[in-house]
C-alpha cells in the first residue's frame, strides 16, 4: 500500500535499514549472545529524571482538560496507524494512569474538528465516561482552531473551586490554526485565569504552541514517534509542581463512606437499580456504586482513605539513593554480597561489583533495578522500613 | 509492570512470599505457642511445594527491630538434605529463624510504650515486593506470585503510609495480598490490603486447626481460585481518621493542599502551615519529613 512504500522500501525493511540491530549484539563471557546492554543505560536516564524532580510542591487536586485535535492532519499515517488513532489510545492509558495518581482530580475532554471545539465530556472522576465518549466519535475533518478550543476550556476551568488546578493539555497534529480573533488576546485571558496549557506536538514545532506553553507556565514537547508520544503525555500524569498564587488553599468538606456487605441490597443513584454491596453517603444516605464520586442528592465528595493515600508519597517522597562506584580495591570487603530488597547478586561474574546504589539513611545498598522500581512505583525504602 | 498471562509458566505454578510475625513481643502474649504455629507453617509451606515441583517458596521475618529472608527455596544453599525426622524446608527455615530472633532480640533499643508493640510490616512488604519485581525481570517464564502474610501484631499507625504505598504498588503488578491473622482483634490495614489487591483476609477463630485453614484457604494457587468459593470480605472499613484528635470520622474537612484530614473547621493546617482562604506562600508549606500520618 501506498502509505508503506516510502523510499521504495517497505514498512519491514525500514526497521532493518534505519536500526542495523544486528550491530549491537554482544558476546558474554561464555561466548553466548546477549542482547544490548540497556540497564546502564536506562539507570542513567533514570537518574537523571530523578535530580531534576526535587522536593517542591505539587497541586494535587487538578482539573484537567485535554484538546484532541481531529482536524483533517489527524488523519495522517506517520503514526501508524493514524494519527488520532494513536493519540486515542495513548488518551486512554493517560486517563487510567491520572486517575491512579490523582484520585482527587478530574478530566474534560474537548475535541476540536472543522474548525470548531466542542466539549466532548464534562470534568468528571470516573474514567470509564470519558473512554468511551472518546472511543465512540473518532472522525477528523477540516482545520484546527487553538483559539476556539483554548476559549472554551477557559469558560469551563472559570466554574471549578478555587482551590483546584486549572490544566490544559492540547494534543496538536496540525500545522496550522484557523483562529475568529486575536489569540494573544485569548493566550492573555489564559494566564490571567491561572490556566496552565501544556501542548504535544505530532507535526512539528510551532511557535504560537510554544508561546502558549511559555506565557502560562506549561510544558511544551513534540513527539518522533509512537512510543516517544506515550512518553511524553505519560510526563503529565504526575502532579506538576504548584505555582503557589495559582490556587487558594482551602478545607474541603468530604465525606468517608462505610462500605456495605453484598447481601445488602438497595437502589442505587449512578445505575437506578437494586443491588447489593455500595457505600452510603454519611450526609445524605444515599447509595453510590464507587467511590471517589460525588454524591447526586447532597453533592458531598465521596473517597475513601486510600484514595487519599495514593498520594501521600508525593507529600513524603523518599531521598534518591546515592551511586556507589565499584572499586577494585581493599574497601570491596564493605559492599554486601547481594541487594537488600531482591537478594540479588552484586557481583558480576568473575567477581567484580557491579553498579549499585545506596541510601543516605539506612546505609543499605540495592541493585540498580531495585533503585529503579522504588522510586518510580514503591516509594517505600525497604531498608528505611525494616529497621526501627 | 504487569505480568502478561504469556510470560507465565503453567497456570498452577504459584510462588508464594510468606510474611512471618517474629514479634516477640506479641508471641510472648499469644494464646497458641510460637513454636507449634511454626510447626503448623512448615507442614504448609510443605504441602505448597508439593502441589508442584516448580513451586517456589520465599520466608520473610517481620521482627521487632527488623526484617530479614530466612527461606528461599529457589536457592541453592537451600538444598541440604533433612534429617530423618526433618524435610529440607524444616532444617533451613530454623536455623535461619533462630539466627533472626537473637538479632531482633539485640536490636532492641527501649520497651515499647503502652500496649502497642507492632511488627515492621511496611519493611517485609516492601521486601517481598522487590523480590517479586525481580522474579519477573527474571525472564519470559516465571511463576505467579503472591504474597501471604501470617501476621498477628496490632497495626502500627505510623506505618499508614508506607504500608498504602505498598499495597497501591501491589494493585498496580497485580500480585494479590492474603492475610491470615492470628492476633485479637482485625486488622484495619491487612483487610484494606486483601480488598485492594483481591486477596483473601482471614482471622481463624481456632488458631489450634491453623494448619487446615492455611491449607484449605491459601494453599491454591491463583488461577484455581476462580472455581473455589473462598471467605469473603465482610465489610471493610475505609473511614479516615482525623489528624487532630486521630479519631475515625466518617465526614471531615481536607486541606486542598496537603490532603490532611481534619475533624473540623481550622483556620490554618497543622501539616503544610497554609493559611485557608488565602494564596499560599512556597515557605509556609515545607510538609513534615518524618511521615506522621493518621492511621486508617
Amino acid at each position: 500500500e501506498d502509505e508503506d512504500d516510502v523510499d521504495g522500501l517497505e514498512a519491514w525493511e525500514r526497521a532493518y535499514a534505519d536500526e542495523r540491530s544486528w550491530e549491537s549484539l554482544q558476546e558474554d563471557e561464555s561466548g553466548l549472545l546477549r542482547s544490548i546492554d540497556n540497564k546502564a543505560l536506562y539507570h542513567a536516564q533514570y537518574r537523571r529524571r530523578l535530580r531534576a524532580a526535587s522536593r517542591i510542591q505539587k497541586g494535587l487536586i487538578r482539573y484537567l482538560c485535554i484538546v484532541i485535535d481531529l482536524s483533517r492532519a489527524a488523519s495522517e499515517t506517520d503514526f501508524r496507524p493514524s494519527r488520532m488513532a494513536v493519540v486515542a489510545k495513548n488518551v486512554e492509558a493517560f486517563i487510567r494512569e491520572f486517575f491512579d495518581q490523582n484520585p482527587l482530580s478530574q478530566i474534560g475532554l474537548v475535541t476540536i474538528k472543522d474548525g470548531v471545539a466542542n466539549c466532548l465530556t464534562d470534568l468528571g472522576g470516573s474514567p470509564e465516561s470519558h473512554i468511551k465518549a472518546l472511543m465512540g466519535k473518532l472522525e477528523c475533518s477540516g482545520d484546527s482552531s487553538l483559539q476556539n478550543a483554548l476559549d472554551l476550556v477557559c469558560g469551563y476551568l472559570e466554574q471549578i473551586p478555587s482551590y483546584g488546578h486549572r490544566e490544559v493539555l492540547i494534543l496538536n497534529s496540525a500545522l496550522s490554526t484557523c483562529d475568529p480573533g486575536d489569540i494573544m488576546e485569548t493566550i492573555q485571558k489564559c494566564k490571567k485565569s491561572k490556566v496552565r496549557c501544556s501542548v504535544i506536538g505530532l507535526s512539528a514545532e510551532i511557535f504560537i504552541c510554544k508561546h502558549i506553553c511559555q506565557e502560562t507556565g506549561g510544558l511544551y514537547s513534540v513527539a518522533v514517534d509512537e512510543s516517544h508520544f506515550k512518553e511524553l503525555i505519560l510526563e503529565h500524569a504526575p502532579p506538576p509542581p504548584a505555582i503557589a498564587e495559582f490556587a487558594i488553599a482551602n478545607l474541603i468538606k468530604m465525606g468517608f463512606p462505610q462500605r456495605a456487605a453484598e447481601n445488602v441490597i438497595s437502589i442505587c443513584l449512578c445505575h437506578k437499580e437494586a443491588r447489593g454491596g455500595g457505600y452510603t453517603c454519611p450526609r445524605c444516605k444515599a447509595r453510590v456504586c464507587e467511590l471517589p464520586t460525588e454524591c447526586r442528592i447532597c453533592g458531598l465528595t465521596l473517597v475513601s482513605s486510600p484514595h487519599l493515600a495514593r498520594s501521600y508519597h508525593h507529600l513524603f517522597p523518599i531521598a534518591p539513593f546515592d551511586e556507589v562506584t565499584p572499586v577494585l580495591s581493599s574497601s570491596q570487603h564493605k559492599l554486601p554480597k547481594s541487594c537488600f530488597g531482591c537478594q540479588q547478586s552484586l557481583l558480576n561474574p568473575g567477581n567484580r561489583p557491579s553498579l549499585s546504589v545506596e541510601c543516605p539513611r539506612c546505609k543499605q545498598f540495592f541493585c540498580i533495578d531495585c533503585d529503579i522500581y522504588i522510586h518510580e512505583s514503591l516509594h517505600n525504602c525497604p531498608g528505611c522500613e525494616s529497621f526501627r | 509492570m504487569a505480568s502478561a498471562p504469556s510470560k507465565l509458566y503453567a497456570d498452577d505454578v504459584s510462588l508464594l512470599v510468606v510474611l512471618l510475625d517474629a514479634n516477640p513481643f506479641f508471641w510472648s502474649a499469644s494464646s497458641l505457642p510460637f513454636s507449634k504455629f511454626i510447626s503448623h507453617v512448615i507442614s504448609f509451606l510443605n504441602s505448597v511445594l508439593l502441589l508442584n515441583q516448580l513451586n517456589q517458596i520465599v520466608v520473610i521475618a517481620t521482627g521487632h527491630n527488623c526484617c530479614d529472608y530466612v527461606y528461599d527455596s529457589s536457592s541453592p544453599a537451600s538444598r541440604s538434605a533433612g534429617t530423618g525426622k526433618l524435610s529440607a524446608l524444616s532444617v533451613d527455615l530454623l536455623e535461619k529463624l533462630e539466627e533472626f530472633v537473637c538479632r531482633d532480640e539485640k536490636l532492641l533499643k527501649k520497651e515499647p510504650e503502652g500496649s502497642i508493640a507492632s511488627s515492621l510490616l511496611s519493611g517485609s512488604l516492601s521486601m517481598a515486593l522487590c523480590y517479586i519485581q525481580r522474579v519477573f525481570r527474571s525472564g519470559p517464564r516465571h511463576p505467579h506470585p503472591r504474597i501471604l502474610c501470617l501476621h498477628g501484631s496490632q497495626d502500627g499507625p505510623e506505618q499508614y503510609v508506607a504500608i498504602m504505598n505498598a499495597i497501591f504498588s501491589a494493585q498496580r503488578s497485580m500480585v494479590p495480598i492474603d492475610s491470615c491473622f492470628i492476633g485479637a482483634q482485625n486488622s484495619a490495614f491487612l483487610q484494606q490490603a486483601s480488598y485492594i489487591t483481591g486477596g483473601v483476609y482471614l482471622k481463624p477463630q481456632l488458631l489450634e486447626g491453623t494448619f487446615q485453614y492455611l491449607s484449605t484457604v491459601f494453599g491454591t494457587d491463583l488461577h484455581s481460585r476462580g472455581f473455589l468459593q473462598l471467605p469473603k470480605s465482610v465489610g471493610v472499613d475505609f473511614r479516615a481518621s482525623c489528624f487532630c484528635h486521630k479519631k475515625t470520622i466518617d465526614m471531615g474537612y481536607i486541606c486542598s493542599v496537603c490532603l490532611s484530614i481534619f475533624c473540623k473547621h481550622h483556620k490554618k493546617c497543622s501539616t503544610c502551615g497554609s493559611v485557608f482562604g488565602q494564596p499560599h506562600s512556597e515557605a509556609a508549606s515545607e510538609p513534615n519529613k518524618k511521615r506522621k500520618a493518621g492511621d486508617t
